[in-house]
């Protein structure tokens, strides 16, 4: 499973993690801290989401909380996953 | 941190711009905000509008909310929204529906980066025209025909709630349901000419709960966030339930001057120009009036209400026109500690606001239509 960022989606980084807003269903989402961002940044590189876990310094003890934080951006449609 | 509390220190770039490109309008509404009707001669140039369009784009703003007046009266309405959609920035518009016709309503449908607003404050004609003019429910209606023919869903049907349209509220809903369009509800507000009609119009306390109790049945249901107040009641409504005016959200009017919020249009929230050295950027980021804002809410006489955490004191502008201190209750305060300051203040802290540019004499009373 292949994580990325929906291409209809803008980030902005803000002092807390960031905001990321959908051009076609105009929804604003909040990225809560700058880990999960830097996953969603870097999502599309990896063909497994651990290694980018891994990759942004995400303590292993926290995978499960973002993979659970990733799908629901899946379902905010801020990410996509193939 | 809260995300509530996070957005209370400020951002770096607004969420939620409001932009009225010109004090012109077809129609003279006797609620309107900005007390529009006749162009200034000061109004931003082509050319100044599009410098804005790019600080925004390299501020990473991911939409505006135009306005105005009525936007599409500029002549260069299309062109900045061409210029727009190619820098990226989304482009959200209100308007009357006066230029909406199939042709215009065919282009607008082609891009992602482009919605449209028409306002209606009645779901019929008779309720509507008495607030907006006659025959500015025809036209309203007609230009939601046309998006809707034109494949456009999901366009805003905006609605300002007073006491006379508080009851067709589901009328409201099926209305925008029949073209595929979304309700957008919001608040009455003593801002503009609106503060010459507030005391007749603005919501009694029982609607209030009413329509708070509506709300909350409606999720769906979009409000900009402005029936906040009404959080006071018990459960919180969707949204940001915090006044973001210079923490995330701000207006910039037809002349270039950047306001607290599009509801305060008055000296005294005014934070800058876009015209000032270091542009709008400079404004949002450093103006003296929006770091004090984004300083911590005193709840002054609100501290000892146990909603103050829910409504967080009400609206800014709501107070500010009607004359009440800021660190008080919102005139609508749902516990009616609001109607009691009024009734203390009997007007006497009303800001003086003039007739702006509202036009003098007889307002027209039909509205031009371009053929498609």
């Amino acid at each position: 499973m292949r994580y990325a960022l929906h291409p209809q989606v803008g980030i902005r980084p803000e002092r807390f993690g960031a905001l990321a807003y959908h051009y076609g269903n105009r929804r604003l989402t909040f990225l809560g801290d700058d880990k999960l961002l830097a996953v969603v940044r870097t999502a599309h590189d990896y063909d497994d989401i651990d290694a980018a876990f891994t990759a942004a310094d995400v303590p292993p003890a926290q995978w499960p909380a973002y993979r659970r934080a990733l799908d629901r951006l899946v379902a905010a449609e801020v990410v996509t996953c193939s | 941190m809260q995300l509530t509390e996070r957005l209370a220190h400020g951002l770096d770039a607004p969420i939620c711009l409001t932009w009225e490109l010109t004090y012109g309008c077809n129609l003279a509404c006797v609620h309107c905000l900005s007390s529009s009707g006749r162009r200034d001669p000061r109004e931003l140039s082509t050319a100044e509008l599009f410098a804005v369009v790019d600080e925004l784009a390299a501020m990473q703003v991911f939409y505006v909310n135009i306005g105005g007046g009525e936007p599409t009266l500029r002549p260069d309405f299309w062109e900045l929204l061409d210029y727009c959609v190619a820098k990226r920035v989304g482009v959200k518009f209100s308007t009357n529906g006066s230029r909406i016709s199939p042709g215009v309503a065919r282009r607008l449908a082609s891009t992602d980066y482009v919605d449209v607003q028409i306002s209606i404050d009645g779901a019929d004609a008779a309720t509507n025209d008495a607030i907006r003019g006659p025959g500015s429910f025809a036209v309203a209606t007609d230009a939601m025909r046309n998006l809707a023919d034109a494949g456009f869903t999901g366009f805003k049907v905006s609605v300002v709630v007073t006491r006379h349209n508080v009851d067709q509220l589901d009328d409201f809903a099926a209305l925008a349901a029949s073209y595929d369009a979304q309700l957008r509800l919001t608040r009455l507000r003593p801002s503009g000419r609106g503060a010459d009609v507030w005391d007749e119009l603005h919501v009694t306390n029982e609607q209030q709960r009413t329509l708070y109790h509506w709300l909350l049945d409606h999720p769906d249901v979009l409000t900009g966030d402005s029936f906040f107040h009404l959080s006071a009641l018990g459960e919180s409504l969707p949204g940001l339930n915090l006044c973001g005016a210079g923490r995330v959200v701000c207006l910039i009017d037809p002349v270039g001057d950047v306001y607290a919020c599009p509801f305060v249009l008055h000296d005294q929230f005014k934070a800058g120009s876009v015209r000032d050295s270091g542009g709008f950027t400079r404004v949002w980021r450093e103006s003296a009036l929006f770091t004090e804002l984004r300083e911590p809410d005193s709840a002054g006489a609100c501290a000892s209400c146990g909603s103050y955490d829910a409504c967080r004191g009400g609206c800014m502008a709501a107070k500010f026109f009607t004359g009440l201190p800021l660190d008080g209750p919102d005139p609508e305060c749902v516990h009616g500690h609001g109607e009691a300051a009024l009734l203390a203040a009997s007007g006497a802290g009303r800001p003086l606001v003039g007739a702006g540019h509202t036009r003098s004499g007889p307002v027209p009373v039909s509205i031009g239509r371009r053929p498609s």
